[in-house]
């Protein structure tokens, strides 16, 4: 379909200005195919949401941009820089520095209280402690989390943890942060709260969001959407396919195609 | 449900009797409430009328299921264009879009690429109703909801079909 697509050609050209880009991924789990040639670019301030059902290879693909994974094949880049050859430490430094991650749970030590979660990574990257903390601090009236700095984290709710999460994942100013079903715990209105604070604190701190869920509710919080079927990235929201139409004259395009 | 649309797309496939069109109308798109006759016969008249059908001759001992009807090149555009355009993201359009992916399949087209391009449509509607409720009041935002949950359960009729394509696919192309 995409060789028929009179998008593509024009998404290739923007591929080049992208802050990521995935390039033709390949990887498997033993016999198991997860990415089949998934190509992806991601521009910058972006808020994009990759959908698929459950092994679709959805959660394969934001660990291979983030570096947490090695393609079998294909290339990631990010920032005008390759990063799938680079070394383990260079992969780390860079998810360190550069990348923020939310996860679904359990990325929170639940012994140590909010302002140190909080802190954590600022620590991690040779920050002051006074200067750490400070940051941290910072962060919990933007949560609404205010009186919770000294709670630890295995008392809170299900939803303030997420905001720590959130919190923790944005001090040290990533470029991009990845959110793997970061709601996929939480009830419906609480999963929204934690949404709407995720979307607003990116625009805030023009942070790209790369966001995985199957959740077409949280999906619908992202600028762009992108579906994964079989290890393949289906593009059809960005701003031309947006437009009802113009997914129509695609869609009559393929048909007329299938036709001849 | 359009009627004059789906018989169109029934003709699409090679010309028939109205009682041939009854028949797989009824097997697919109507398996509670059988279409009767006289609709069947009224709606062929009318789509002749528009140039979309030729009524082609009457054969011998005629009546009016004698008759063979032709899809003309007009009518023949006008279904592409219907099956091919998203239908507006409004809730329970699950028996129209079910009747657009069936005839897609029986006529050898790519349902997979109208489902994919309804879901954008869906995609784009329920990302319009989350800015409201992000911006609206209460009243306004839990409207949204309403029709939110309405989408979301399209999407996930839109999800299984896709999933299940291939299998209906075969059984359409068996009958």
């Amino acid at each position: 379909m995409t060789s028929l697509n009179p998008v593509a050609a024009s998404r290739a050209a923007q591929a080049e200005a992208a802050l990521m880009a995935a390039k033709d991924l390949h990887h498997s789990f033993g016999q198991t195919v997860a990415l089949a040639g998934a190509t992806l670019s991601v521009t910058g301030g972006e808020i994009l949401a990759i959908m698929g059902p459950s092994g679709s290879g959805k959660s394969t693909l934001l660990h291979c941009m983030a570096g947490i994974f090695r393609p079998d094949s294909g290339e990631v880049w990010f920032d005008g820089q390759r990063i799938d050859t680079l070394g383990d430490n260079e992969r780390t430094e860079l998810r360190r520095t550069k990348f923020g991650f939310v996860f679904q749970f359990g990325q929170l030590v639940p012994e140590l209280t909010v302002a140190d979660n909080i802190a954590l990574p600022l620590l991690l990257n040779r920050t002051r402690r006074k200067a750490a903390y400070g940051g941290a601090g910072d962060w919990l009236p933007r949560l609404g989390l205010d009186n919770l700095g000294a709670r630890r984290t295995g008392e809170l709710s299900g939803g303030q943890a997420q905001r720590v999460a959130l919190a923790r994942a944005l001090v040290a100013q990533p470029k991009v942060l990845f959110a793997d079903e970061p709601t996929g715990s939480l009830d419906t209105l609480t999963g929204e709260m934690v949404m709407d604070l995720l979307v607003s604190l990116a625009r805030e701190e023009g942070t790209t969001v790369v966001l995985v869920t199957h959740d077409p509710r949280v999906a619908a919080y992202a600028d762009r959407e992108v579906l994964v079927r079989d290890g393949q990235i289906i593009d059809y929201t960005d701003d031309r396919a947006a437009d009802v139409s113009a997914a129509a004259d695609r869609a009559a395009d393929v048909s007329a195609e299938a036709d001849r | 449900m359009s009627v004059p649309l789906t018989l169109l797309g029934l003709l699409e496939r090679e010309p028939c009797h109205g009682y041939d069109l009854k028949r797989d109308y009824d097997a697919y798109f109507s398996r509670d409430k059988p279409l009767p006759f006289g609709q069947v016969y009224a709606t062929l008249k009318r789509l002749a009328r528009d140039g979309m059908v030729s009524g082609g001759d009457a054969e011998p001992g005629s009546g009016p299921d004698r008759r063979r009807y032709a899809i003309t090149e007009t009518g023949s555009r006008e279904f592409r264009e219907w099956l091919s355009r998203p239908i507006e993201p409004v809730p329970h359009l699950q028996t129209i879009l079910f009747s657009k992916v069936v005839l897609a399949l029986m006529l050898g087209r790519p349902a997979q690429a109208f489902l994919d391009a309804q879901r954008s449509a869906h995609v784009q509607r329920m990302r319009e109703l989350t800015e409201v409720k992000r911006t609206a009041g209460l009243m306004d935002a839990l409207l949204a909801d309403h029709g939110m949950f309405h989408l979301e359960a399209d999407l996930r009729w839109i999800d299984v079909t896709s999933a299940r394509l291939n299998a209906l696919a075969e059984m359409v192309r068996a009958t």
